[in-house]
Parts: C-alpha cells; structure tokens; sequence
C-alpha cells in the first residue's frame, strides 16, 4: 500500500488579489470594473508515490514548487486539482521556529510544539527527557525561548519532530541544523528512523545529502515535474550538470548525457585537482631546502601509501 | 443530503476537538500567558481596567441620568460588562488567525482551534468582571434572587455569538487587512446602541422594540432584567438570544467552511 500518494497534483496561488489592497480598494475597483488578479501555478500535474521505508529527496532551483508541494502532502494546502493521500502520522519540519512563543519558556515550548504536531500529553511525559537530552538543552529548560541562540532554537525544533515516533516524516531544509556535531547526530537520527520503516520526504538543496539518505527522488522544475525515479545517482548526476549548464533534460537520453556529462566534468576536476596538487609538490621539491623537501615527498607517500609509513617517520609530516 | 452532510461535519468537528483536546489546552495557557505576561498585576489589570472606565462613566453621567434609574451603577454595570465582553471578544477572535499565521502555514492544525482558545481566555476575563459586578451588587444594596441562577443563559448564549461573529472576523481579517479599522468604527457605533449609560425611557414603545435587534443589547437587557428587576425575563427573550447565538454562529460555520482553504494563501 502506498504510504503517500499525488497524483497529479497542481497548485496555483493568485498574486495581485485583495490581500494588500484592502476591503475599500477591493470595492472600488469591483465598481470601476478594475480588480485584476493574476495567476501562478506553484506545481503543476506532480505525480508519484512512496512506500513504506522510502525516502524521497525532492531537487529543483528556488521557485521549483518544493516547499508547496511539501505543503500538499502535510495537508496544510488543499491541492487546486488532484489529489494527496497519506497513510500513517505525518510529523512535518517545514520551518524551523513556527509554533514556539518567544514568551515561554523551553519547557512550555516544547510541549505547545509537541501539542501543535499532535501528540498526547502522556507521551510527551514520557519523552520530554529525551527530547532535552537530544537537543542538549538540560541546562536551559527554564529559559525563555527567546533567550536561545539560534542553534539552540533549531536543536529544539529538530528534537521535538524527530524523537517523537512519525509514520511520515517531512523535512524541509532543515537537516543543516546547528553545528557540525548536531548536523552529524541529526543526520544519524534520519536514517535510524528510516532504517525503522519510515517513509521520508526531503527538500534540501546539497544534493550530496539526497545521494546519501534517499532511495527515489524528484526532480521540480517551475513547478513542472522532470523526473520522479529511484535511479537517486543518475538523477542526482543530471540534476547537478543541469545546475552548471542550465539545460533541462527532456527526454530520458538527455538524463543520461546530462549525468554522464557530470562523470567527465567530476573527472576533469579531480584530474585538474590532481595536477594541482602534483605541481605544487614538485615545485616545493626543486626549490625547497632538504628539510621541506623530505616532508613534502612523505607527505605523498602518506597520501598514496599510508601503509608504508611507519609510525617513526610521522615527526616528517611536519606540521 | 445536506443533512448528512452537516451530521458529518458536526462529527469531524467532534474527533477534531477530542483528538485536539491537549492541543486545545496548551493554546489556551499560551494565550493566557501572553495576556497577563505571568504577572499578578497583568491580571489585576484587566480586572482595574473595566473598574476605572465604571469610575469615569459614573462621575460622568451619574448626574446625568443617575436621577431616573435606581441602582444606576449596577444598570451601567451590567451594560458594561457585557460590552466589554463581546468587544474584548470579537476583537481577539478577529486577529486569532492572523496572529498564528506562521504555525497555521506550516503546521496542520485545525485553524479554528486559535479562534476557540482566544475565546476561552476572553471568556475567563468576562468572569473576573463579572465577580467584581456582583461585589459591588452587595454594596449596592441589590437584592438577591434565585433568578439570578439563569444568568448562565445570556452567557451561553453570548460565548456562542461571539465565537460565530470571532469565525467570519477572523475569516474576513485575512483577506482584508483593513477590517480591523472598520471594525472599530463598527463598534462605536454599536456601543452607542446599546443603552450603555442611558435608558430608554424617553424612547417609544415601537423604537425600545427595535433596540431589541441589537444582539448586544438584547442581551444586556437580559441581565438587566435579572439583577435590578429580579425576576427571569419571558420566553421570548431567551428565544431570541437563542436565535441570535445559532444564527450568528451558523453564518460564521458556513463562511469559515467555505474559505478555510484559502486563508493560507493569503498570509
């Protein structure tokens, strides 16, 4: 059974509507026959479904339709045509920071955030220990919540949505939470809950996460869908020549060239990095003195053969 | 079929509420919170503020009016208590949504939940006030009748009123930023209306009649009848403050059913 299902979903906003214009304007131009609105389709006809265990990675530039069609999916958007269909609780980080007050303290916060995500009293008991723990916030349960750096408020925020035991977990950007020592954990804490047969949902923009935590990915456009598919790495590939050279694959061998475009250009750039590399060590051994010539030569030989460098002839490294 | 309908909608909205109960609390203690600021002055405050405008009111039109009316505190009291209810009320109801924008676009939450908690909290203002009205009825010399059992009845159907006219406020807020402004102009006028701090006896039975389609008055009226005539005012009356409850609050279901969907593209 298909733990989420769109099938060909479209939204359209309506900009230059009455919402700055207000109730007098809006009757004035109603009368003057001059109130215009224009349309804009966020998403249009997205199709595809997850099942139990999957991990999507949506890709696509500012303004692809991600964020909306995240929006779809968690039911705070009633698609303009199509239609969502999700099985299963559905714990939805889509900004980090909504639904806390500055006003209260981290304690309150996180039981009005637990609430908000809806989940009972009990087992917020159960798991607000836990849920402070992993944020690392033990000593400031008492703060107010606007007294919290910002790493602090976003440890907060992850902690409450992921300890908590979703069916469907929806993430928006925000897995490059806090410093690198939470990023790593929060990364950890992802595929536990995956390798738990979670069903997953991902918007981020490093493409090296998608490589690493999805199993499918989509591929937006202007709101236009390119690809939904589990061939993560090749689309992954052609999605990263296409934000170098800006051309849109139309057809499945323009994926193909796309990646494989990559491959030469991800090839080229190691080689490039590799001459680099090897002139600069060359030039430091004709020039240098014998000191830094001895470390250079072992500093190669540790990066090409660490095996061989026995522990007495670390000092060599230098610093 | 429409029945059907509306039996389904009444169900949904039932496991909502039941589902949402814990939600339901913690926004209530939210907004409680940020209105008394965890202060025992904050809320002394709002128990001082209805004080001080009684104060200036009586030192105003006591002398005015005070002459023709027994126990005109009481009379300007009562009519003061439940304006600043229904104002207090309405007010709050309008800008819940918008003032919980950011979590509506992001989190899955039933909206109206934010319209219900601010209605609660205003709800337990109008409690403390109306402690104080009864202190003062003591002083007054106000006899007290078992009549007075039934001033649940106008505040039932108030909180009701309130939360269908809070539904299509709110609803109304969110696509026109320039209602609030209306709105208070709106609320002056209709304070004017209410007899707050005059009588109608110079009126004529026909036009005393048609004050009776101010909601707010009609329900001041009530409790008028209560406190200083002390016996439970006719059938009529409690048919029309029905009326008035249900109609207002099906006019704010119908609305807010029809264009919950939308609010969020206009935050």
């Amino acid at each position: 059974m298909a733990i989420i299902e769109c099938d060909d979903v479209s939204i359209r906003y309506i900009t230059g509507d009455f919402k700055s214009i207000g109730l007098k304007e809006y009757v004035m131009r109603k009368l003057t026959n001059n109130f215009h609105v224009k349309e804009f389709w966020a998403d249009r006809h997205v199709t595809f479904s997850l099942e139990q265990g999957d991990m999507l990675g949506i890709i696509g530039s500012n303004g692809a339709g991600k964020s909306t069609l995240l929006k779809a999916v968690t039911g705070i958007m009633v698609p303009t045509g199509g239609k969502v269909t999700t099985h299963g609780k559905i714990a939805a980080l889509l900004e980090l920071g909504s639904g806390f007050d500055a006003n209260m303290t981290v304690r309150e916060n996180t039981y009005l955030r637990g609430a908000m995500l809806g989940y009972t009293k009990d087992f917020l008991d159960a798991k607000y220990d836990e849920i402070i723990a992993f944020a690392e916030l033990e000593d400031f349960q008492d703060y107010m919540f606007k007294q919290l750096s910002s790493g602090m408020k976003s440890r907060l925020a992850f902690s409450i949505a992921c300890l908590v035991d979703p069916d469907i977990l929806i993430l928006d950007e925000v897995l490059s939470v806090g410093d690198g020592a939470f990023r790593k954990k929060s990364g950890d804490r992802m595929r536990e809950i995956l390798s738990r047969g979670k069903t997953g949902v991902l918007v981020s923009h490093s493409v090296g996460q998608i490589r690493e935590l999805c199993n499918k990915v989509l591929w937006l456009d202007h709101g236009n869908q390119v690809a939904f598919s589990d061939d993560v790495e090749l689309y992954c590939d052609a999605y990263e020549e296409f934000l170098a050279t800006k051309k849109l694959p139309k057809s499945m061998d323009d994926v193909k060239a796309l990646a494989k475009g990559h491959d030469q250009r991800m090839a080229a750039e190691r080689k490039k990095r590799a001459e680099e590399e090897t002139k600069r060590l060359q030039g430091v051994l004709e020039k240098g003195d014998s000191d830094e010539a001895i470390q250079a030569a072992a500093r190669i030989l540790a990066k090409n053969k660490p095996e061989l460098l026995v522990e007495d002839y670390q000092d060599l490294l230098g610093s | 079929m429409p029945q059907q309908e509306l039996a389904k909608t009444f169900k949904r909205t039932r496991r909502n509420l039941k589902e949402n109960a814990f939600l339901f609390q913690q926004l209530v203690n939210r907004d409680f919170q940020q209105k008394y600021k965890r202060t025992i002055l904050g809320m002394a405050w709002s128990v001082l503020s209805p004080l001080c405008q009684l104060l200036v009111m009586m030192f105003v039109f006591k002398n005015l009016f005070g002459r023709a009316v027994n126990h005109y505190v009481i009379y300007m009291f009562a009519g003061n208590i439940v304006w600043s209810y229904f104002s207090d009320s309405t007010n709050m109801g309008m800008s819940s949504l918008m003032n919980n924008s950011g979590v509506i676009s992001k989190i899955n939450v039933p909206k109206y939940l934010f319209l219900l908690s601010q209605n609660v909290s205003s709800l337990i203002n109008f409690g403390l006030t109306i402690i104080i009205f009864f202190f003062f009825c003591v002083i007054d010399g106000i006899t007290f009748t078992p009549a007075m059992f039934m001033l649940w009845y106008p505040v039932l159907c108030l909180v009701i009123m309130n939360i269908g006219i809070g539904m299509v406020l709110s609803a109304l807020f969110v696509f026109f930023r320039d209602i609030q402004y209306l709105y208070r102009i709106f609320l002056t006028i209709l304070n004017y209306l209410c007899a707050i701090f005059y009588t109608l006896d110079h009126f004529t039975p026909a036009v005393q009649k048609l004050f009776l389609a101010n909601p707010v008055y009609a329900n001041i009226r009530y409790w008028r009848i209560v406190v200083l005539e002390g016996h439970i005012p006719s059938l009529q009356y409690h048919l029309l403050l029905a009326f008035y409850a249900l109609f207002f609050l099906a006019v704010g279901a119908v609305f807010y059913k029809k264009y919950n969907h939308r609010f969020i593209y206009y935050f």
